[in-house]
């Protein structure tokens, strides 16, 4: 790559020609003030407060919007000389924050951004400290609707305009806008419509002034009085990082943490903003159901309960669900106490989904960042946006920069980018693989194509059937390359979407049916049938819980939501928030949370929970602590240890993908389609949540209208 | 300059379409431009529907948005953008008054104080009769001729309030005023009371054009040094007069 020789606050440095000259000043170590750059956004270059000298310019420079490739050296030969703290170069940026400030309120006392707030802190650092030149009124801006996450204050507005490239590059919806020019400039959508978008809060977390603040989080802490923990997200199977901050007992914000291989800084609005649910509809104590009633009981009481209804039914009469939040731990838990009791039929898969098997047929072995270097994608009955919005930001992104094809087969959803569409039945599918339809040819010529089953395809009666049939596509195209890193020409292009965070953990533990169990249809089945007595749901809320008969339910969780209403003894859980917890996303990565508070009331920690169990029913689990049981984990699933294991499985045995699923009869009049109704309301901390309700309202259900139509 | 917004919902017309001949000019536009580039005849098409319509209405905006498969809020941020497109109904006549510097200089207010009389008190607003609206606009480049308005697509110009009220009141009865200079007698932009330079004979009669070529070694008949070039006759269409003969 071309390299310049710059001298930077006096050090010679060898800059990359295709960097910008704000990013060569920081290699060199020299910290550029800023507004309106952004490493993930076009450069606009209208908040000049990047402004540094370089000597003999007529002006100083807007070095985020000069390149390294466009500073010619001195007449002389030597290299250019930049200046990033000479007294020219603090002048200009002076005058800039001078600037900045005729207009912008001094409400910084009641104002949310105070204490994280860019302007705030380069006007300590950079601005004129003692005096100011104007006394005039200043500019008021009318405030906007942007629907129910964000409010704006717009009079505190600097127009970096931050906002509206991160909806039209990243979000992929261009509903921001600047309307007039000059002074007059104001951000808003279109006739205060709503923003449209699942990852609008992180515009908020763009805004380096208070314009755009949490409209759910307004007032209610200070930034400086949160305990920040680092912890992963569990509202979809992306695995996005995020920093809980909480203080005294309540988390009161999620933010995201940059991870360029998963999340990059971007989580979803879910994500951020269902934290509210996290302290609605509480399980705080253990519950038990008396004449059809659910009572208060004591842990005892609860514990001594489920054990005399264990030791009434015979071993294949029982069995236990895992759901969608579970961590790693607390499955191997429930694994463990199921296998000492002699219990096959352990099911994590709630929405029936038919995949399990080798470990790369139910991974997105792409991985998210090698969704980058694909250049052809189809879809198969799969909306990304719902189901992983991040990931459907990465796809954006991808778009955005390359000449990907991109083809959907199923329903037609707005995925924010073009994509052809080639039918909603499985009979596309079957022309795909055998080569009649046109877009199998697009799969051969491309160099690393890729295709993602949705979650709604598995778990179809013929869900086996279709994954025969995209394992068979996949091969077939030479979707699956040499090992390795994508960017190394490692690939492999079969993707498995999951939504729920706990599914791969699950899978790689083996929590499904052993010999002779019964999978989840069957289970529900034997439960109507009276053949299933005991059931035993670890926070497994979107089974059909109608449908588990007579069984003795016992719900371990954290939510007063489905399977506690049906069951007949609850034992309150801990969120994700609320322990540690190891989690492996829809990549096979495993990512490790840390605990920001402590669970409510007398509820404990779900492996705790179990272990205490075991010991009242005499099958005693042998851990005494996380740690052990974690070393446990690891003895029976060596990857969980290694947290910076290559996810997704590049170039696996050839072989294997002849043997995933299984053939049978396809389904074609039922059009393939994602299983998520309403993206709001997905788990029992969404459904929790007043913040995500009204969400739902507004952008799913149209319950509340947005203003616009 | 103010916030503009779009006018309010009151206002708004419920649809729009081009007519079949302006349809025609904005395909015209859309074909200027590259393959995928057609968003680039944002301009144009606001600027033909305005035309048609007087002022830029939302359903004008929304149909824009769909032709040229656009973003609703970006062909939004254009029409604010440009203080041309008007966001509110105008007058059968909309009466653009330059009050920048020059035209400030030579009377504008006068201008402004007529049609605050004849058309209405505060800009923007339409008149009672409901055929005038009024603005004060930036330089509309023809400082020679201040103090200026624009009426529709013509200037009338070296304006004072009489004249002024005078072209109101035609208009009003119906008349279509002569556009151009209104006083001085003048025809364009000529000095008034005739020219003070350039009035030296010679400069006309290829005197000097002689001396020239005489210099340069050049014999040329003075026929063929005064016939004008093709371009130059393309570009000067009227007649042109000698000077000092403007009156």
């Amino acid at each position: 790559m071309p390299t310049r020789k710059l001298i930077i606050d006096g050090k010679e440095v060898e800059a990359e020609e295709s960097i910008t000259l704000l990013q060569a000043c920081e290699q060199a170590g020299a910290e550029i003030p800023r507004f309106c750059y952004h490493e993930r956004l076009s450069v606009a270059g209208n908040c000049r407060m990047c402004l540094v000298e370089w000597v003999g310019a007529p002006k100083p420079q807007a070095s985020c919007a000069l390149q390294v490739k466009d500073i010619f050296p001195n007449k002389d030969g030597t290299p250019a000389k930049i200046n990033t703290r000479s007294p020219y170069a603090q002048k200009a940026r002076e005058g800039v924050m001078e600037f900045l400030l005729i207009n912008h309120p001094l409400d910084c006392p009641i104002c949310d951004q105070g204490g994280e707030c860019d302007l705030q802190d380069q006007a300590l650092y950079y601005g004129r400290s003692n005096f100011h030149r104007f006394n005039e009124n200043k500019r008021a801006v009318e405030d906007k609707y942007m629907g129910p996450l964000i409010k704006t204050i717009m009079t505190r507005c600097i127009q970096c305009t931050r906002c509206v490239r991160f909806a039209t590059e990243v979000a992929g919806v261009p509903d921001l806008g600047g309307t007039g020019r000059g002074e007059d400039l104001e951000i808003m959508t279109y006739l205060d419509k709503a923003f449209d978008s699942e990852l609008s809060g992180n515009a908020v977390d763009l805004c380096p002034v208070g314009a755009l603040t949490h409209k759910p989080w307004a007032f209610i802490y200070r930034p400086w009085e949160l305990r920040k923990t680092n912890s992963i997200d569990v509202h979809d199977a992306q695995g996005a990082n995020i920093r809980v901050d909480s203080r005294g007992g309540q988390v009161l914000r999620i933010l995201p943490r940059v991870n360029e291989d998963v999340n990059e800084e971007w989580i979803s609005d879910k994500s951020r903003y269902a934290c509210d649910g996290l302290k609605n509809q509480r399980l705080d104590r253990p519950y038990v159901r008396k004449n059809g009633k659910l009572v208060p009981a004591s842990w005892s009481e609860a514990f001594e309960l489920i054990r005399a209804a264990a030791r009434a039914t015979r071993p294949e009469r029982m069995a236990a669900v895992v759901g969608d939040l579970a961590a790693a731990e607390e499955i191997k838990a429930l694994k463990d106490l199921m296998r000492a009791l002699g219990v096959v039929n352990l099911e994590c898969r709630q929405d029936g989904a038919k995949i399990g098997g080798p470990r790369p047929s139910y991974l997105f072995n792409t991985t998210i960042a090698g969704v980058e270097f694909a250049d052809a994608l189809l879809l198969i009955g799969c909306n990304p946006r719902w189901e992983a919005p991040v990931l459907n930001a990465r796809i954006h992104k991808t778009w955005l920069n390359s000449a990907i094809k991109i083809a959907n087969v199923g329903v037609p959803y707005n995925l924010t980018y073009p994509v052809e569409q080639l039918g909603g039945s499985t009979s596309v599918l079957r022309g795909i693989t055998d080569g009649s339809h046109s877009f199998a040819r697009v799969l051969r010529d491309a160099r690393r194509p890729m295709l993602v089953v949705g979650p709604g395809v598995v778990a179809r009666a013929d869900g086996a059937a279709i994954l025969n049939l995209a394992a068979k596509i996949a091969a077939d195209t030479g979707m699956i390359g040499p090992a390795g890193k994508p960017a190394e020409g490692g690939w492999n292009g079969f993707n498995a979407l999951h939504t729920a965070a706990s599914r791969v953990a699950a899978l790689d533990l083996g929590f499904v049916p052993g010999e002779g169990g019964r999978d989840m249809a069957g289970i529900l089945d034997g439960a109507g049938k009276g053949e299933i007595d005991f059931v035993w749901l670890l926070g497994a809320d979107d089974v059909d819980t109608g449908r588990l008969g007579n069984a003795f339910v016992v719900y371990q969780g954290t939510h007063g939501d489905a399977g506690a209403h049906r069951a007949d003894v609850i034992l309150p859980g801990a969120a994700y928030t609320e322990q540690d917890g190891i989690y492996v996303n829809f990549e096979g990565r495993v990512q490790r949370a840390e605990r920001a508070i402590f669970p409510p009331g007398q509820a404990k920690e779900d492996w705790a929970i179990l272990r205490a169990f075991s010991d009242v029913i005499g099958r005693r689990l042998p851990y005494e602590s996380r740690e052990e049981l974690r070393r446990a984990l690891v003895a029976d699933v060596p990857h969980m240890a290694n947290d910076d294991a290559l996810p997704g499985s590049a170039g696996t045995d050839p072989a294997i993908w002849n043997n995933i699923g299984a053939a049978g009869e396809l389904d074609e009049r039922t059009p393939l389609a994602s299983p998520i109704a309403d993206f709001y309301l997905t788990n029992p901390i969404a459904r929790a949540s007043e913040t995500m309700a009204e969400c739902s309202k507004v952008y799913v259900t149209g319950a509340i209208k947005m203003a616009a139509e | 300059m103010s916030f503009r917004r779009l006018a309010p919902v009151e206002q708004q017309p419920a649809t729009f379409a081009f007519s079949e001949e302006n349809q025609r000019l904005v395909d015209q536009w859309i074909t200027k431009y590259p393959e995928g580039r057609q968003r680039s005849a944002v301009i144009a098409a606001l600027w033909i529907g305005q035309d048609q319509e007087g002022w830029v209405t939302k359903a004008l905006i929304e149909e824009v948005a769909r032709i040229l498969d656009m973003a609703v809020m970006r062909v939004l941020e254009v029409a604010t953008f440009y203080t041309m497109f008007n966001l509110a109904p105008v007058g059968q006549y909309l009466v653009q008054v330059c009050t920048t510097t020059p035209c400030w200089l030579r009377g504008s207010d006068d201008v402004v104080a007529a049609c605050k009389k004849h058309i209405a008190p505060a800009p923007h607003t339409i008149s009672a009769d409901s055929k005038f609206s009024w603005m004060e606009v930036e330089c509309l480049g023809a400082c020679v001729n201040a103090p200026v308005m624009q009426i529709g697509k013509d200037f009338y110009e070296d304006l004072d309030s009489p004249t002024a009220e005078r072209i109101f009141e035609a208009l009003r009865r119906g008349e279509t005023p002569k556009a151009g200079p209104q006083q001085h007698h003048r025809h364009s932009s000529e000095p008034e009371g005739g020219a003070l330079t350039l009035n030296d004979p010679k400069l006309y009669d290829g005197g000097y054009a002689r001396e020239v070529m005489r210099r340069s070694g050049v014999d040329t008949t003075d026929a063929e040094a005064k016939k004008p070039t093709q371009g130059a006759s393309d570009r000067e269409a009227p007649v042109q007069k000698p000077p000092g003969a403007a009156t």
